[in-house]
Formats: structure tokens, sequence, C-alpha cells
């Protein structure tokens, strides 16, 4: 499959997918969840991309509800939408097991040179969940906690990276 | 409704008029210039009226036209030719001194990176919000080991039109090479190498309807340039290449047509432009990059410090991709300078130039209108922007 997609791309010379514009056009879960159980934020407005993820979960601790904010490209709202997708219904552990590749899939493709738009989406609901343990008071685990600094760092260095325009 | 083309700054369709005039060399016509034979004569006389025809528009003689593949080979050629010439006949005094300005096309950008490998000294100029050089920052970068200056006629993004006499004028009482990339600006606005104190002027084909893969360089006699292409001979010897003769007799066509029609049509178009702006800035929060429109008339046909036919926008908590997208989903055709759309993921190095923040950038959108641009599709778009900015502010955390 993940082949099959790669070869669609290079045809199209990286465009975009039906399903992507298709998502685009028509995103699913957009807007504010009121008392979010978490919020994830990730992204730089100075590097074009901002995903806010809203996750509301219940007491056998299932993603009830989730919506987006998204400033960015076609693709980045195209992801945002499918992870909302991809995480309803599901455990926060299952909701968790969501990569990139799993958004890729769904996608039909993602051009090679948006491939980070897949990984900020798992990302902002990685930070979502994160959020949702700080908020819970509740012990996070030790692979959230892992993954969370990861992000933390990949942060510092885009900021870095863009220093000279933000301030 | 049939799709609306608003992005006449990336390319244009070929005129009718221009199809038809290069037609013949295609099929019937197909000689090759380098040949003796009467096939060969014919397509040298296709290609030196051409060649005069260009020539007599901006006030050149006619052996100062080299025809080139495009306006980024013209680029090229002008920035490594005349260094490298330079270099070799001063091949003692060591390496020479480029100036450029910060909102040059990419490929004067990539040309200058090059040969500041090559050892040159590279000095970029700034510009001021609306894109504006300042004559007297080029004539004070100006040093004795300056060999070329090279600053754009008319921005492809934002259209300012730079003050090239004036700046022409300080590098020829310097002794040092004046180019300028007239890419955008040939065929919109009137150009006088003489009158302009150009030594190099680049200029392109299907900027101006006529086909792709034609762009000439003008070269003042007397100036040595090294070629790039090496090969049979052609453009006396300094590009190499078979002529392409049905572009360039497109090319010539085409640029009598702008001429003839040059008056009229940025009358025309500066007053739909302006109603565009009017309309635009009427979205909360846009704002209107590169320098403000002059009001049209018949004597001041062509603003003096912007193109006619370019209007760039920026949209504050929007990204200019996802506009473009949706507005390509609504047929209109346009352009933007987020870092989103470009294959570098940078925002746009002219607006960036021009003071705006990189979101700003992020949210630009360019409007370049054309010959085959009505009222209704400026209306088009009026009507459906002020929706789609408003749908994308809804997707996005910032700005309610």
């Amino acid at each position: 499959m993940a082949n099959k997609n790669q070869k669609n791309n290079n045809i199209c010379g990286g465009l975009y997918t039906k399903k992507v514009l298709e998502t685009f056009k028509n995103p699913h879960n957009y807007g504010k969840i009121k008392n979010a159980s978490g919020i994830g934020k990730v992204g730089n407005i100075v590097c074009g991309d901002v995903m806010w993820l809203y996750i509301k979960v219940d007491k056998s601790e299932k993603i009830k509800d989730i919506k987006f904010e998204t400033f960015g490209c076609v693709a980045a709202i195209s992801t945002s939408s499918i992870i909302t997708d991809l995480a309803k219904g599901k455990t926060i552990k299952e909701a968790l097991k969501i990569t990139k590749d799993n958004i890729i899939t769904s996608l039909g493709g993602l051009p090679s040179i948006k491939y980070h738009c897949s990984v900020l989406a798992v990302d902002a609901l990685v930070e979502a969940v994160y959020d949702y343990f700080l908020k819970s008071k509740k012990e996070v685990p030790a692979d959230l906690q892992k993954k969370h600094e990861i992000i933390q760092k990949s942060k510092e260095i885009i900021e870095k990276r863009y220093k000279k325009w933000i301030k | 409704m049939k799709n609306i083309y608003l992005d006449y700054a990336a390319t244009t369709p070929i005129d009718k008029r221009v199809l038809k005039a290069m037609e013949p060399y295609f099929s019937i016509k197909f000689g090759n210039t380098m040949s003796l034979h009467s096939f060969g004569q014919e397509a040298k006389l296709a290609l030196e009226n051409s060649r005069q025809v260009l020539a007599d528009v901006i006030n050149a003689d006619l052996n100062e036209i080299i025809f080139t593949g495009s306006a980024t080979e013209s680029n090229n050629l002008a920035l490594k030719g005349v260094t490298l010439a330079l270099r070799k006949a001063k091949a003692t005094a060591g390496h020479g001194h480029i100036i450029i300005s910060s909102i040059e096309h990419p490929c004067i950008i990539e040309s200058a990176k090059w040969l500041k490998k090559q050892g040159f000294q590279i000095t970029e100029v700034p510009v001021d919000k609306y894109g504006l050089v300042n004559p007297e920052d080029v004539k004070n970068a100006i040093t004795n080991k300056t060999i070329l200056v090279s600053i754009i006629h008319a921005s492809n993004e934002i259209g300012t039109i730079e003050p090239i006499a004036e700046i022409g004028k300080f590098c020829r009482n310097a002794g040092v090479c004046f180019h300028t990339d007239a890419s955008q600006s040939f065929g919109k606005i009137p150009i006088d190498v003489k009158k302009m104190n150009i030594d190099l002027l680049t200029a392109s084909s299907h900027k101006i309807y006529g086909p792709k893969g034609a762009g000439l360089l003008y070269v003042k006699k007397g100036i040595i340039l090294e070629p790039i292409l090496h090969g049979g001979g052609q453009e006396n010897g300094l590009r190499g290449s078979t002529i392409n003769v049905p572009a360039i007799v497109g090319f010539a066509k085409a640029t009598e047509i702008c001429q003839k029609e040059m008056v009229k049509e940025a009358l025309r178009l500066s007053k739909l432009r302006n109603k565009l702006i009017r309309e635009v800035l009427k979205i909360k929060n846009s704002h209107l990059n590169g320098p403000p429109p002059l009001k049209a008339t018949a004597r001041q046909s062509h603003p003096k410090k912007r193109l006619a036919n370019n209007a760039n926008f920026s949209f504050d908590f929007v990204e200019g991709e996802s506009l473009l997208m949706q507005l390509d989903m609504e047929g209109i055709a346009c352009s933007t300078g987020s870092a989103c759309s470009s294959f570098k993921l940078e925002p746009s190095h002219v607006l960036l130039a021009t003071g705006l923040k990189p979101q700003e950038a992020h949210g630009s959108l360019r409007v370049s209108l054309g010959r085959f641009t009505t009222e209704k599709e400026i209306n088009q778009l009026t009507k459906v922007l002020p929706k789609i900015v408003k749908k994308i502010r809804e997707i996005s955390p910032y700005g309610k």
C-alpha cells in the first residue's frame, strides 16, 4: 500500500491526492471544545503550520469528542481532519498508536515535502493526551512522557532554526 | 462558469495572432538559420526580422540582441557572462564585486550565489516597505571592485517598478556594468535602454502572450560576455544552440502587439486592478502588499511605481496555500508567497524584504491580470474571496 501511494505521488509530481483535496474542502470536526479534557498545541505560525487539537475524554478513557483548529496549508488541514476521524471513539491508549503512516495512508498519500504535516497531527494528539493526564492529575505513563519530551525538543530545534524570524 | 485565470505574472496564453505568425515556421519554413541554402536563408531572415522588432522596441541596435531559451537563461548569461569575462580580462586583479537587490527573481539570486562560490563578492541592497530600491543605496554600495549591478525592473511578486534610469546613471558614472531583469515589465511599460542607461536587459516571451522557450538578452555594444552554451557559433558565438525560429517569431509578434496596445491596455488593467484592490481591502484584516496604485488617467496610463496588472494582498490568520486551493476549487487561479507552497518551505523573500513578518507572507495572495481578464472575472473573485477567507479563519485557531 505504501509503495502504491509513493508511486501515485510520483505520477502527480508531488501534487495532492483526490482524498486530500476532498478532506481539505470538507474537513471534519473543526472548531473548539469547551471544557476540553486536554488540548494539544503544536507548530509555529512563523513556519506556517499551527495545529490545536481538543479532546474530550470520558470515564472509560475513550475519546468521546475531538476537534481541531489549524492554521496551515492544504496538507495541514487534511491531516488535522483525518486524525480526528481516526482518534474519535478510540481509547487514549489506542489513539496513541496512530502513526504518521496511518494518516498518510488514509489520505491516499501525501507529497513527501508535506510529510511533516502528518507528523504534526500525531504530535498534536500526543500533546492533547499529555495535557489530559496533567489536567486530570494522573500519572503520565513513561512512554508518553518520552514522546512529549521529543516533541518539545524538536519544537526548540525549529524555533532555533527560525530564530531570525521569531521575536 | 469558465475557469478564471488571474496568474498572468506566472505565464500567459499565446495570443491567437502570435500563434498564426508562428505557424509556418514549424513545418513549412522549418530551416536551420545556420544553413546556407534557401531553407536556411528563409529561417535566418525570419530571425533577423524578429531581432529588428525587438531591438527597435527598446531602442537598441540589431546586433545588441541575443536570443536565448528563457529569461532565466538570459539572467544567467548576464551575470555569469559579464563577471567571468571580466575576471578573465583582469586575471590578476582578483575577484570582483556584484550588487543585486533583495527582491530579485530566484534565477538572479541563485546565479549570484553560484558566483559567490567562484570567489565573487555579493552585496544585496535593501528595499523599502513598497519594495523600492533607493538608487543612493546602490551608489553607496559600489566599490572600486564592483563589476556588475543587477536590479530587477519590476517585481514579479508585488509589481514595484524600480528607478532603473537613476540606478543606471550611477552605474554609468562609476563605470560599472548595469543589468536589469525586465521579464515582468517588458511589453507592459516603455523601455529605452539608451535613456535608462541600461547595459544589459533580460526580457521574456511567455509573459507577454508569446510562446515559452524564447527570451532575450540585450547587450550594449562593447560589453564582453563569456558564453555559457558553447556550440555552433549562433548568436555571435554567445549562445550555441539551433535557433528556435518559431518561438522567436512568436516573441517578436507578441512584442509588436504589446507595444501597439500598451497604453490602452495599461489603462484598462489598472482600472480593473484598482477596483479589485478597493473591493478586497473591504475584507477585515486584509492588506495590500507593494506600492499603492495611482489613479489611472488617460495621460498617466500606467502607475509610476506599480505594474498595472499586479495586486498582492495579505490576509491575517490565513495561510496562502489553503487560500490558493480554495480559490482553485472555485475555478480561480492565483498565486501565493506562502512557505507551504514553495518547494523550499520558505516564505517569499520579496515580501520579507519589504518588512513583512513570515506569518504575514504566509497569508499572501498575488492576483495578476492580463489581456483576457474581464470585469466579470474580477467581480467573481471579489464575490467568492470574502467567503473563502472567512472559512479559513473559522478553521484557524487565530483571529476570532
